[in-house]
C-alpha cells in the first residue's frame, strides 16, 4: 500500500539538510514501528521518496514523503505513532492512502508557493525596506521578461524567470508555526507561486535576488526568511485547464 | 517553550554542518534547570562526528540524566570555522541541549581519548571563557575533571584540570556530586570541596601535589601539598557490568558520524597482554556481559534508535565465551528486522568466516589481520599470540570463501626489531597473495584478482605497558624503516597485489612525546595552542613547525620523552596511579619480551598481574566452575 505523508519543518530543524531529514525519517519509521516495505536485493532499503527537496534554512509547512507500507492499521494509526517519535521542528501533519496508480511524490510536484518575510536587524520580523513594495512587485511581474545569470558549468548564462512564476505578490501572512495557536502573530511577506517541478523548478531566493536589483536595494545577507507554504501538483480539469492542488489531495 | 539557538542564523548559515550545533536529536535530554541541583556539561574534545561516536560518553549521559537532581548535557570542540568566529565575536562555548554557557555549569566534564587532543582541550576551556590553569580560577567557574585513557598519565595536562577521575565512571560520580552538593550547602569553598573530592576512591586532584625533578629531568618524586591527599590514586572498576548503566536510548544524530550505528559493549577487558598495547593493561581484569543481557540491550536500543545498523564493541570479540549464542540471536533477529550487523575485527577462522559470510556482502567486504610485526620472533617479542600458519590457514579458508581482499595492520619502530623483521612485512603480504593465487582455481577468482592492504602504523611507547621503559625511534628513523617496508614489498613476486600504506611519522613522535610526559610539558602544550595548534589528530590541521618552534621557545627537549630507554628503577610521572597491574608484572614482562618469551593470556595461565585485587572477573572464572 502506498501511504503519503505530509511533515512540517520548521524552527532548528531548518539547518537540517535533505540527506539528513531523508536519514531521520529512515529512523523515525523503524522507532514508529511502521511495517514499511523494503526492496528486493542483498541490500534491501525501505521503499521511501521524497517530494522536492528543501535547502537548508528554508522551513516549510508542506513537506511530502511517500512510503510503502505491507499492513497498517489507519492512515491516523501511522500519523500518531510517528509523532510520538518526532523532533521539535517535524511534525507529521497528515498522512493519507494513496490509489495504488497514483505517480510517486517527486513525479508529481508541479508547484510550490512561498513566503519571505524580512527581519530586522535586531531580528525582529518586520516590513521590507523598500517603499511602495505592493506597486514595486507588481511592476516587477510586469516585465515582459526577468532575466537572471545562472551559474552552470560552462560558465555563466541567461535564464529567464517569468514563465515560471505564477503569482507574486505582497501579503499579511500568519505565522504558520506559532506554538499558540490561538495567538498567530501576522507580518508582512512576500508570496509566490512558481514552478517547482523537477524541470522547471524555480529557486525563491532567485526572484528575490531579482526583485532586490530591479528596486536596487541591497537586504543584508541572512535578513530574509523563506517558507515552503505548500507543494502543489497538477490536477488536468475537463476543460483541459490544469488545477493545481495541494499533493495530500490525491488521496483515495 | 521553543528552542532558542546559542548562534544566530547568519552564522549557523555560513559555518559547515550547522547540525554539528543545534542539539534537539532523538533521545537528546532536556530538563527543567529550576528543578535540577547540578548541571554537567560532558564534552569530547574534537569535532561532533567523532565526539557523538564515542560510547563512554553515552553511557555516562544516561548515568547522570537518570538522576532527577542532575542535567548532563554535551559539547563538543567547534570546528575551525565556528572557531574563528566564536573567537572574533566573542560568543561563549555553548552546551548542546540548553544552548547556554558552559561557564555556568557546575561541572565541565572532557573525556581524553588521545593526547592529540591536547590542544583542543585548551580551545574549550578558552572558547568557554574558563581560565586555562585550575589555580587561576574561581568560585564562579566550573569544576574542570578529566577522565579517559589519557587520565593514566594526566601530567602534561595535569595544571588545566581541577581533578581527574581515574577509571570508570559508573562507580563514584554519584559519591563525587554529593560531596559537591553537600559542600555547597555547607558554603564550603572551591577548595574546600578540592580537599574533601581527594579523599574519594578514584579522583586525583593534581593541585594538591608537586612533581620534584633530577638534576637529568626524571622524576625524583611527588610532594604533597596537602596531609590527606593519597598517595597513589587507584582507578576505579565496574565489577557488576550486566547490572549498571547502559544507555539504551543514545542520542541519535541527525548527520552521519563515524559510529552511526547501535554499540553493543559485550565486555570490557582484554585477555590477551600485547606488550604494545596500553588499553589490554588499563583496562584489566576482563569482564564479560551475561549474554541475555546484551540480546535484551540489543533490541532495546534498536527500537529505542530506529538504526537499522548494529555493532559489537569490545577489544577483542573473540574470546567472548558467548559468542556464537549471541551473534546467532543477532542474525536471527537482524535479518527480519532488516537490520545490518557490522562485525568488530574478529580473529580469522571457520567460524568468523561462517558467520561473516551470512552478514555482508563477501565480494565487497575485506578481511583484516593484525599481526603488528613481520617475523615471528618479534611477535613473540611483542606477545601478539597469531602465527604465520594460522594468518596463511586463515586466508586460505577465506579466499576459498570468496574473499578477495586483504587488509594487514603492522607496526614499525618496536623495540629490538631489526631489518629482517621489516622484511618479514612484504614477506608476508607476499605470501598471503601466494595463498590465493595457489589454492584458488583460475575460474573460481571472483573479481579476478587478488587484493592486499598493508598498513604500517608507528609504534609509541605507552605508560603502563611492558614497554614502557623503551626507546622509541626518532622522526628519521621511522622515514627510513616505512622505505625499507616499502622498498621490502616492491622486491616480491606478487607485488601488484600489495598496497602499501604508511602513517606520518610528525605526529606519531609528538604522540610518544605527550603520551610519556610530565608536568614540565603544559607550558609547551599552552604555547603551541597560543601559536594556533589545534585538531592536532587531523592531519590537514597539524602544524608540525608550530611545536617544534614551542619545544624550543620553552626550552624543551622533545627527545628525552622519546628517544630514551628508561632504567628499571626510573620513577615515572604516572607511577602515582595505580592501574591494578603492578609495576613488577610489566618489568617482568619487559625483561621477557627482551628475551623472546611469550606470556600465555588470562584464560589459559593468569601471570599473577595484579588485577585480581578488584575480585572479579576472569581472574576468577576458574574458581568459579569449581
Ligand atoms: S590477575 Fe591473572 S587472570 Fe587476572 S587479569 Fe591479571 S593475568 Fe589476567
Amino acid at each position: 500500500m502506498k501511504i503519503r505523508i505530509k511533515f512540517a519543518k520548521y524552527g532548528v530543524m531548518k539547518f537540517i539538510g535533505h540527506l539528513d531529514v531523508m536519514r531521520f525519517f529512515q529512523k523515525a519509521v523503524n522507532r514508529a514501528q511502521i511495517d514499511i516495505r523494503y526492496s528486493e536485493g542483498f541490500n534491501p532499503h525501505q521503499v521511501m521518496s521524497f517530494a522536492a527537496p528543501l535547502g537548508v534554512g528554508i522551513e516549510s509547512a508542506g513537506e511530502y514523503m511517500d512510503i510503502e507500507v505491507n499492513s497498517m492499521e489507519s492512515p491516523q494509526a501511522v500519523k500518531d505513532a510517528l509523532n510520538r517519535t518526532m523532533v521539535e521542528g517535524i511534525d507529521i501533519v497528515s498522512v493519507i492512502r494513496l490509489p495504488d496508480h497514483a505517480k510517486n511524490a517527486m513525479a508529481s510536484v508541479a508547484a510550490a508557493r512561498y513566503r519571505i518575510t524580512y527581519k530586522s536587524p535586531e531580528g525582529q520580523i518586520t516590513a521590507f525596506p523598500i517603499d511602495t513594495m505592493d506597486a514595486k512587485l507588481a511592476a516587477f511581474y510586469d516585465q515582459p521578461q526577468i532575466p537572471i545569470l545562472k551559474k552552470t558549468k560552462k560558465g555563466e548564462s541567461v535564464f529567464d524567470l517569468k514563465p515560471g512564476i505564477y503569482e507574486i505578490c505582497l501579503e499579511q501572512a500568519e505565522d504558520l508555526f506559532a506554538e499558540n495557536p490561538k495567538q498567530k502573530p501576522a507580518f508582512p511577506a512576500i508570496s509566490m507561486l512558481v514552478d517547482a517541478s523537477s524541470s522547471g523548478n524555480v529557486k525563491p531566493a532567485l526572484v528575490l535576488e531579482a526583485f532586490c536589483k530591479f528596486c536596487g536595494v541591497e537586504l543584508t545577507p541572512f535578513s530574509c526568511q523563506i517558507t515552503r507554504v505548500e507543494t502543489y501538483t497538477s490536477l488536468a480539469k475537463e476543460d483541459g485547464e490544469r488545477q493545481l492542488v495541494p499533493l495530500d489531495a490525491v488521496g483515495m | 517553550m521553543r528552542r532558542k539557538l546559542a548562534l544566530s542564523d547568519e552564522i549557523l548559515m555560513q559555518v559547515e554542518k550547522p547540525a554539528r550545533y543545534i542539539g534537539n536529536e532523538v533521545n537528546s535530554i532536556m530538563k527543567d534547570k529550576t528543578k535540577t541541583d547540578i548541571r554537567f556539561c560532558m564534552c569530547f574534545p574534537d569535532v561532533y562526528e567523532i565526539g557523538m561516536s564515542h560510547l563512554g560518553i553515552q553511557i555516562l549521559y544516561s548515568m547522570f540524566n537518570s538522576w532527577e537532581d542532575v542535567w548532563c548535557e554535551r559539547v563538543y570542540s567547534p570546528w575551525t570555522d565556528l572557531d574563528r568566529i566564536m573567537r572574533k565575536k566573542q560568543i561563549p562555548l555553548f552546551a548542546l541541549e540548553s544552548q547556554e554557557p558552559v561557564k555556568i555549569m557546575d561541572f565541565l566534564g572532557i573525556t581524553i581519548q588521545y593526547e592529540m587532543c591536547y590542544t583542543n582541550i585548551l580551545q574549550i576551556l578558552e572558547l568557554s571563557q574558563i581560565p586555562l590553569y585550575a589555580k587561576e580560577r574561581t568560585q564562579n567557574d566550573p569544576i574542570v575533571i578529566g577522565g579517559g585513557p589519557c587520565s593514566y598519565n594526566p601530567e602534561p595536562i595535569a595544571e588545566f584540570f581541577d581533578l581527574f577521575y581515574i577509571g570508570e565512571g559508573e562507580t563514584q560520580y554519584r559519591s563525587l556530586l554529593d560531596t559537591y552538593r553537600q559542600n555547597k550547602a555547607a558554603g564550603g569553598s572551591r577548595q574546600d570541596f578540592l580537599y574533601a573530592a581527594s579523599q574519594i576512591p578514584g579522583i586525583y586532584v593534581p593541585s594538591l601535589y608537586e612533581e620534584e625533578y633530577h638534576a637529568d629531568g626524571t622524576v625524583k618524586g611527588r610532594k604533597k601539598l596537602y596531609d590527606r591527599a593519597p598517595d597513589t590514586i587507584l582507578k576505579e572498576v565496574e565489577m557488576e557490568v550486566s547490572d549498571t548503566f547502559y544507555p539504551l536510548a543514545p542520542v541519535v544524530p541527525f548527520i552521519q558520524v563515524t559510529q552511526d550505528r547501535v554499540v553493543l559493549e559485550i565486555q570490557r577487558g582484554c585477555i590477551r597482554g600485547c606488550r604494545f598495547c596500553q588499553a589490554g593493561q588499563i583496562y584489566r581484569p576482563v569482564r564479560e556481559r551475561d549474554v541475555n543481557v546484551l540480546k535484551q540491550y540489543a533490541l532495546e536500543m534498536i527500537k529505542n534508535t530506529g538504526y537499522d545498523e548494529i555493532s559489537l564493541s569490545s577489544l577483542s570479540s573473540s574470546d567472548y565465551s558467548r559468542l556464537d549464542e549471541l551473534l546467532d540471536f543477532l542474525i536471527e533477529e537482524c535479518s527480519h528486522k532488516k537490520i545490518n550487523i557490522s562485525l568488530p575485527s574478529l580473529r580469522i577462522d571457520a567460524f568468523s568466516l561462517d558467520v561473516m559470510s551470512k552478514v555482508q556482502d563477501v565480494k565487497k567486504s575485506s578481511l583484516t589481520f593484525a599481526p603488528e610485526a613481520g617475523s615471528q620472533k618479534l611477535r613473540d617479542i611483542i606477545n601478539k599470540g597469531l602465527t604465520e600458519e594460522s594468518i596463511l590457514e586463515g586466508a586460505a579458508l577465506a579466499f576459498a570463501g570468496g574473499w578477495t581482499r586483504v587488509k594487514l595492520y603492522f607496526m614499525l619502530g618496536l623495540p629490538m626489531e631489526t631489518e629482517e623483521d621489516i622484511r618479514g612485512i612484504g614477506d608476508l603480504s607476499n605470501k598471503i597473495a601466494a595463498v590465493f593465487f595457489d589454492t584458488v582455481p583460475k575460474d573460481q577468482r571472483t573479481n579476478g584478482r587478488v587484493q592486499i592492504v598493508t598498513s604500517t602504523s608507528f609504534f609509541i611507547p605507552k605508560p603502563f605497558t611492558p614497554f614502557q621503559w623503551a626507546g622509541m625511534c626518532t622522526k628519521e628513523e621511522f622515514i627510513e624503516k616505512a622505505y625499507q617496508t616499502k622498498k621490502g614489498i616492491m622486491e616480491q613476486l606478487n607485488q601488484k597485489s600489495i598496497k602499501y600504506n604508511w602513517h606520518e611519522a610528525d605526529l606519531s613522535v609528538l604522540e610518544g612525546v605527550l603520551a610519556r610526559g610530565d608536568r614540565k610539558l603544559a607550558k609547551v602544550i599552552e604555547e603551541a595552542y597560543r601559536q594556533g595548534a589545534m585538531f592536532d589528530a587531523w592531519s590537514e590541521c597539524f602544524q608540525n613547525e608550530v611545536w617544534l618552534a614551542s619545544f624550543k621557545k620553552c626550552n624543551i627537549d622533545p627527545e628525552f620523552y622519546t628517544s630514551r630507554e628508561r632504567r628499571e628503577d626510573e620513577i615515572f610521572p604516572w607511577d602515582f596511579i595505580n592501574c591494578g597491574v603492578t609495576k613488577e608484572f610489566l618489568l617482568r614482562e619487559w625483561k621477557k619480551a627482551m628475551e623472546g618469551c611469550v606470556s600465555p593470556n588470562c584464560r589459559s595461565k593468569c601471570q599473577g598481574c595484579g588485577a585480581r585485587q578488584f575480585g572479579g572477573g576472569v581472574c576468577f572464572e576458574y574458581e568459579d566452575q569449581n
